[in-house]
């Protein structure tokens, strides 16, 4: 296989807009892919994540800005003369054609000699475990059979950049585990740059070495999983991945790394002064539910942490996890997860608990925002 | 009840196997039979396995057969050429007018056959609108005439089987999958190279069911040579209906008729076996 490819072979876009008549897919977006990196594109649909992917790809030109890859500008190049191969989300295998001949079409079309080709598909062929498939019709095929010969058509042309549109989402749920798992191994093994496209939280946060949030053609967020899930940079972010509990607060004070917050039912609470957005006045601050301890009845918070008090009501059995809907002091919705470690009993509904948490699992949004429409989790 | 339900899908069927029967099977047979008859209409006919009437036939009218078979053979090759563009444009292109391009196509269905083939013999006419009007600019000399050549009738075949043969391309077009233009796109192929090596292929059911439409109809049609050509471009279908109607040597009429019908038959199976037509059902499916 080829060698991973050096951070000169980064794929750049700069000021990239798509408009389709009045309408805006795509609205001043920049990213740096470095090469070799499995990024992604996360958002719901309608974001934009698709037509981003189609530009890149060249089966749309961009209304203004720019597309580099390795460097050269390929915003008008069209896509037969990019060096870009796509995973499509129907697989699009050319029904007329046997499996060889499928995942052969690119290298015919450049030319490559007929030796080369036998060689290049069967080695392909084995990589995605299809060898014995070569004279099989795509019709014949599974879902998850048609999902790998997709991606080793577009893979055997060793290209500069992989592109892949939802690919896993025709599969169902025990499949799509394993193929992540396989597209993993086989980037690794490539080394190609990978760019996937997805609505799926998990699936980015799965796969990804970086991702990139979308939301209504614009950029939200870039950041490893890590970062984009700890730190969310918005409330939108903060919402899309993962469930998020948020109370509206005043900044009042900061000390060296540590801001304080007076929070609308009174309490005030602390965290990192670099998790609040630039000038931030009113802000509203996050907290995963996951991050919440319970504290018991007189048990006093951990020095340093924060505390508030909430009121239990109804609560879902999960086996590794306890899902408990509370309501703040200031009677805000919050979901509390415990761990099903049986330190605590059952909390009948209606009591009255501290929560506690630590200021560094802490974000903060501006206050102004608006709730992500749809596609909650 | 369960056995009326059993029993359904053949009862709905029985219309269909009664029509083939009455329209298909025992005229097929009649005229086997009369093939092989001797007798006149007036004393009767005796069915006495006489298969002189077959060698007759396909000694005594070679020239027509070849000559039907090569305006078939030209008029379905043309009309495929011209009707592929104007399918593939409605489908790719015809957006949400699609319909009304296809029943434009369909309207000069509305005016009778005969009508519109003689429409032709006046446009065509030594001095009609088209030689008359390029004679008296010079443009032509006045000896060149269209009409009572076999062009005019591979012309006439051409016009009348055009609606035929988009019909059946503009189904196979609408329903492929566009994405995989896409796909051949992404994977290096220019738009022409994804024509060729994506879109032709995938549009072959239709153009094979327009071959079956245009060229049997066109090879065994009289009306086209009786109309818009002359002596020289009597077809197969001429000489059937002269013998039927004119000399009324029965016998002679059912053995073209069948010799055309089984020539028809070899040639669209040596047309399937040349363009694979095994796969083209595989995969039209």
């Amino acid at each position: 296989m080829s060698a991973p490819l050096s951070a000169g072979q980064d794929v750049r876009l700069e000021h990239v807009v798509k408009q389709f008549g009045g309408w805006t897919a795509v609205d001043d977006i920049s990213l740096t892919i470095k090469g070799g990196e499995f990024f992604s594109l996360l958002g719901p649909s309608g974001c934009g994540k698709s037509t981003t992917l189609s530009m890149i790809g060249g089966f749309e030109s961009p209304t203004s800005g720019a597309i580099y890859l390795a460097g050269e500008d390929v915003s008008r190049l069209p896509s037969y003369k990019r060096d870009v191969n796509t995973v499509f989300q129907s697989y699009a295998l050319f029904p007329h054609l046997d499996i060889f001949e499928n995942v052969a079409f690119g290298l015919r079309r450049k030319g490559v000699k007929k030796a080369e080709i036998t060689e290049r598909v069967n080695t392909m062929l084995k990589l995605v475990d299809l060898t014995g498939f070569a004279k099989r019709k795509p019709g014949q095929l599974s879902g998850g059979q048609q999902q790998r010969v997709a991606l080793a058509r577009a893979l055997v042309n060793r290209p500069k950049l992989l592109l892949l549109d939802e690919p896993l989402g025709a599969l169902d749920l025990k499949l799509r585990k394993q193929m992540q798992i396989e597209l993993k191994r086989i980037q690794h093994e490539v080394g190609i740059t990978f760019l996937f496209v997805t609505h799926d939280q998990e699936e980015a946060m799965a796969m990804s070495d970086r991702l990139a949030v979308m939301s209504k053609g614009r950029i939200e967020q870039v950041g490893t999983p890590a970062e984009v899930y700890d730190h969310p940079a918005t409330e939108f972010v903060a919402s899309f991945l993962g469930a998020s509990n948020f109370i509206p607060g005043e900044v009042v004070g900061q000390s060296g790394d540590t801001a304080a917050i007076r929070l609308e039912d009174g309490a005030t609470v602390n965290l990192p002064a670099r998790a609040l957005p630039p000038a931030a006045k009113m802000v509203k601050i996050g907290v995963r539910p996951e991050k919440f301890i319970i504290l018991a009845r007189n048990e006093s918070a951990p020095p340093g942490w924060n505390a508030i008090e909430a009121r239990t009501g109804v609560s879902v059995y999960l086996g590794v996890s306890r899902q408990y809907m509370m309501e703040s002091a200031s009677g805000r919705p919050l979901n509390v997860y415990t761990q099903n470690s049986g330190q605590l009993g059952e909390l009948a509904p209606g009591e009255t608990v501290r929560l506690a948490w630590h200021p560094d699992h802490t974000f903060a949004v501006n206050a102004n925002e608006t709730q992500p429409e749809g596609e909650q989790r | 009840m369960r056995l009326g339900g059993k029993l359904a899908p053949y009862l709905l069927s029985l219309p269909g196997w009664a029509y083939l029967l009455v329209f298909f099977l025992i005229p097929l047979v009649s005229m086997l039979g009369m093939a092989l008859a001797v007798g006149d209409p007036i004393s009767g006919f005796v069915i006495s396995f006489n298969f002189q009437e077959f060698v007759d036939a396909f000694n005594g009218y070679q020239a027509p057969f070849i000559r039907s078979f090569w305006y078939g053979t030209a008029s379905t090759i043309v009309t495929l050429l011209v009707s592929y563009p104007v399918a593939y444009w409605i489908a790719f292109y015809g957006g949400r007018h699609k319909s009304t391009y296809l029943f434009l196509i369909m309207l000069p269905f509305f005016v009778s056959f005969v009508i519109r083939v003689l429409a032709w013999e006046f446009i065509l006419s030594d001095q009609g609108v088209i030689l008359g009007t390029l004679k008296q600019f010079g443009i032509l000399p006045q000896s060149s005439r269209i009409l009572s050549t076999q062009w005019a009738v591979i012309g006439g075949l051409i016009y009348n089987s055009f609606a035929y043969y988009v019909l059946p391309l503009y189904v196979v077009l609408e329903k492929l999958d566009r994405r995989l233009v896409r796909a051949a796109n992404d994977l290096y192929a220019s738009p022409v190279t994804a024509f060729m090596k994506i879109i032709l292929p995938l549009s072959a059911p239709g153009i094979f069911a327009g071959f079956l439409l245009v060229f049997v109809t066109n090879v065994g049609d009289y009306v086209n040579a009786a109309l818009l050509g002359g002596p020289g471009t009597y077809m197969i279908g001429n000489i059937i209906q002269d013998s039927f109607f004119q000399s009324q040597d029965y016998p002679m009429a059912a053995a073209l008729s069948s010799i055309l019908m089984l020539m028809l038959m070899v040639a669209i199976l040596l047309y399937s076996k040349a363009f694979g037509t095994d796969t083209i059902q595989e995969y039209a499916a």
